[in-house]
């Protein structure tokens, strides 16, 4: 069948040793929604790359009906109507958001002057197509924003500029639901006006949800490629794996015991008279919607922003403020949610990131170990299969999800008392997910305290003891198993009123 | 399980070719370090091959390059570290000085040694202060300093030079051990420290963390101020080392010494070397190469008769385009 459009046709693609994508062939289709799945490090992105041009494919070609087509950059194939919206979002922090959505083609006055007055009508205009006037404004510097509202704007800009095609590599992973749905009914527009979309997720139940067809990658192979109708969770997760997936989200114990962290009024900038407490072989889930503060209390408890007000102890001593070392010392542990800005050190190779934090138990007099360093994150590596050609390869060069596994490696390295997770599942595979979840219960049994952020529902609710919800930087609930529902917490998760809030914990 | 386990991290390590082992270690950079400073010894060997061969003329080389190599290799940690220090010049005129001033008070070279590195350490300390404290930037920072450093050894010397009669100390500056000038083993023992320090210490892994991301740093319980300030400090200490060297082989303390661009070729060596002036990378090894670079092309163009005038012109060139090339590799990679 030789369609009009555009296709990939028999391409390969090695990065050294690894082969990323070997002899895939695909068809895309106007007013297709077609869902790309498949394991942390399949080939998903590299195949958005050959086809947006950034990397040349080795073998194979991108066809327009039957005619050859060369991208030699971007540009080339923004010009021929291909987006891609990747991964980690590209914006530039010191440019307001209206500029950064309309980067390259901005309103000008005689020429030469912008026209401030025309972007941010246009600027509102798009803001209100998805929904957005409320979280942010056109003269908004993006340097004030989070990683949710980062990855809004990059798809704005892309769906602004408009395209034929339009791919959007995990545009939700660090999207709350609410706006995962602003996000569809704005897809789903688009493929009525028959613009061909290729969507990659790993979460499963959007790809059933919003795909006309998905096609599964395996190693670099294309290993299916079929209607979505009829399509389940488990068989997709089964092609990708190659095998059954167990039961997501179980928890063998629910043993507590005695307090760990006790957290009394605190205040930074950012939240407000936070009060919490977490036990021995707890997980205390947390809430909320975008910019409710989850990531900033984070950032609070480890002493990394400026606390105004309140006491922290860990087994009831106290702990330093400002000082995430002091934290550290205390025995907490934190992995952040944005991994490239906050967690890894991109330049630097997976055995250096995992043992950042164990300086002791990965030296001799002061001198890094090698030989003890792997003996220390080897087996880590192989529990949660974080996939590379070996330890000493350069973190910028791993897939997304396994990046984050890197993140994980480093603090189970550390085997801290209290460790914090910042949607640890981001971006991660459904098989890893699996691994995470079990090793999350693993901890919690071996005693230690776990807070858990999550932007996933079922997540918290299959995995927490007690959760508490957020919004506008404050505590505006506590609900205990087996309360746990998403309704409950969506309703303690909008933005109220400041009169509304006394008295409803505790 | 399977197809997952068998490309998974653990399962190949340890397990390359040897010869690419080689080649990973040395770094490619590092080869075409190697490469063109083979052509720039061919041209100048073709061109004046009856001296510059010589022995002597290798060890002048040598004795050229002692007083850079310091200095290049504390710069490449400050860079490494996100940081630039371009006081250090200053900083070699304000300890010879001091030096000198301290051997002729004293009579002591112990206490012109001393007077030399706690100077210089001080001097270090007070850009570290400004730079991690008062949140100014290094280049401005150190910019500033650089004159006012260069004001003080002007003021406390009156402008004059100062000689030095200990011929202990003079030993430092042309004396030999097993045939080779003292000079160029203090360059080799600063060397193995230097690299010993930043490639395998806890401490100095923790500076490519603090330099590659310094936000990932603090998150991972380094305390970054103090890494800062410790840094300057550092390179203070370093310039004291360069500035003790330079009085022991001209036998004087001069205001003026340092001020010829020593700061300049520091910076371009470790730039050649492969430092990212955005911090992170950056190897001892590197500087070196860069230093050897520099020692071949002066030496060189003064046998060669290039006019001094062009010589500078040549020096500015180099580390534009090491830095060109350094941009260049990130943005591939
Ligand atoms: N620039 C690169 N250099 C070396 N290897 C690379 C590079 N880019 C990707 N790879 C490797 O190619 C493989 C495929 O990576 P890719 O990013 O396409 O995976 P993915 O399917 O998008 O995974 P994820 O779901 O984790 O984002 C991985 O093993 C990765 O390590
Ligand atoms: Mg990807």
């Amino acid at each position: 069948m030789q369609s009009d459009f555009f296709s990939l046709d028999r391409i390969s693609k090695r990065f050294g040793v690894v082969q990323a994508l070997d002899n895939v062939s695909i068809a895309f289709r106007p007013g297709e929604v077609l869902a790309l799945v498949g394991e942390n490090g399949a080939g998903k992105s590299t195949m958005m790359r050959i086809l947006e041009g950034v990397f040349a494919p080795d073998t194979g070609t991108v066809l327009y009906g039957s005619t050859p087509i060369v991208f030699s950059e971007p540009r080339d194939s923004h010009r021929a109507g291909i987006r891609v919206i990747h991964q980690e979002p590209e914006i530039v922090p010191n440019l307001t958001v209206a500029e950064n959505i309309f980067v390259g083609e901005l309103p000008r006055l005689a020429g030469v002057l912008l026209d401030w007055h025309r972007l941010e009508e246009q600027t509102d205009k798009v803001l209100a197509t998805f929904g957005m006037q409320q979280d942010m404004r056109a003269r908004q510097l993006c340097s004030t924003l989070g990683p949710a509202q980062r990855q809004m704007i990059e798809i704005m800009r892309a769906i602004r500029a408009g395209g034929q095609l339009i791919a959007f590599d995990e545009p939700t992973s660090s999207l709350t639901d609410d706006e995962a749905r602003r996000l569809f009914s704005v897809i789903r527009r688009l493929r009525e006006e028959g613009t061909s979309i290729v969507y990659i997720s790993h979460r499963l139940n959007e790809v059933i949800d919003l795909a006309d067809r998905i096609v599964v990658l395996r190693d670099g192979r294309l290993v299916d490629d079929s209607r979505a109708d009829g399509a389940s969770e488990q068989t997709i997760a089964k092609l990708m794996v190659g095998r059954d997936i167990a039961d997501l989200f179980t928890r063998e114990t629910w043993q507590s015991g005695l307090p760990l962290l006790e957290v009394a009024g605190l205040t930074t900038d950012h939240v407000t008279d936070v009060s919490l407490k977490v036990r021995r072989g707890e997980v205390l889930g947390i809430a909320g919607l975008m910019g409710a503060g989850r990531s900033e209390l984070a950032k609070a408890i480890v002493g990394y922003d400026r606390r105004l007000d309140g006491t922290i102890t860990m087994s009831g001593v106290p702990v330093g403020p400002n000082s995430p070392h002091a934290a550290i010392v205390a025995g907490i542990g934190f992995a952040p949610e944005d991994r490239k800005h906050e967690a890894l050190l991109l330049f630097r190779s997976i055995l250096d990131n995992a043992s950042l934090c164990v300086p002791d138990k990965t030296s001799t007099f002061g001198f890094f170990n090698r030989r003890k360093a792997l003996e220390i994150v080897s087996p880590l590596a192989a529990k949660m299969s974080i996939k590379a050609p070996n330890l000493d390869e350069q973190v910028s060069k791993l897939s997304g999800g396994n990046q984050q596994k890197v993140v994980l490696a480093r603090w189970l390295a550390r085997q801290p008392m209290l460790l914090i997770l910042d949607e640890p599942t981001r971006g991660i595979d459904i098989g890893a997910k699996a691994e995470i979840y079990r090793l999350i219960d693993e901890l919690a049994a071996s005693g230690i305290g776990i807070i858990l952020i999550s932007s996933e529902m079922p997540e918290l609710i299959g995995l927490a003891d007690r959760v508490l919800v957020m919004a506008g930087g404050r505590i505006t609930a506590e609900l205990s198993r087996p309360d746990i529902d998403e309704a409950t917490i969506l309703k303690h998760a909008m933005p109220q009123p400041v009169a509304s809030l006394g008295g409803q914990i505790q | 399980m399977n197809s997952l386990e068998l490309r998974t991290a653990t399962t190949q390590t340890g397990k390359r070719r040897p010869s690419l082992r080689m080649a990973e270690r040395i770094g490619i950079h590092n080869i075409s370090l190697l490469v063109a400073l083979a052509i720039l010894v061919l041209i100048f060997g073709t061109l004046r091959g009856d001296v510059f061969f010589s022995s002597r003329n290798l060890l002048n080389i040598g004795l050229g390059i002692t007083i850079l190599g310091v200095l290049a290799m504390s710069q490449t940690v400050v860079i490494v570290a996100g940081g630039l220090d371009i006081a250090v010049g200053a900083i070699v005129g304000l300890t010879t000085v001091s030096t000198a001033m301290a051997i002729q008070a004293t009579g002591s070279p112990a206490a012109g040694i001393l007077a030399g590195l706690v100077l210089g350490g001080l001097a270090g300390l007070v850009n570290g202060i400004i730079i991690t404290y008062g949140r100014v930037n290094a280049v401005i920072a150190t910019l500033g300093t650089m004159a006012i450093f260069r004001g003080i050894a002007f003021i406390i010397s009156d402008g004059q030079s100062i000689a030095i009669f200990s011929d202990t100390f003079r030993f430092i500056g042309i004396g030999r051990i097993l045939g080779l000038p003292l000079l160029i083993w203090i360059l080799l023992l600063t060397a193995i420290v230097f690299h010993l320090f930043l490639a395998r210490s806890i401490v100095g892994r923790n500076i490519y963390a603090l330099g590659g991301n310094p936000v990932v740093a603090r998150f991972s319980g380094i305390n970054i101020n103090r890494y800062r300030v410790g840094i300057y400090i550092m390179s203070g200490v370093a310039a004291g080392l360069a500035g003790i060297l330079l009085a022991a082989r001209t036998g004087s303390g001069q205001p003026v010494s340092g001020s010829q661009g020593l700061e300049l070729e520091a910076i371009t060596a470790a730039v050649l070397g492969g430092c990212a002036l955005q911090g992170g990378k950056g190897t001892i090894v590197g500087a070196l190469l860069g230093v050897a670079i520099i020692g071949v092309l002066n030496n060189g163009m003064i046998l060669t008769s290039v006019p001094t005038f062009y010589q500078l012109l040549a020096k500015g060139s180099l580390l534009i385009l090491a830095v060109v090339i350094a941009e260049y590799h990130l943005n591939r990679t």
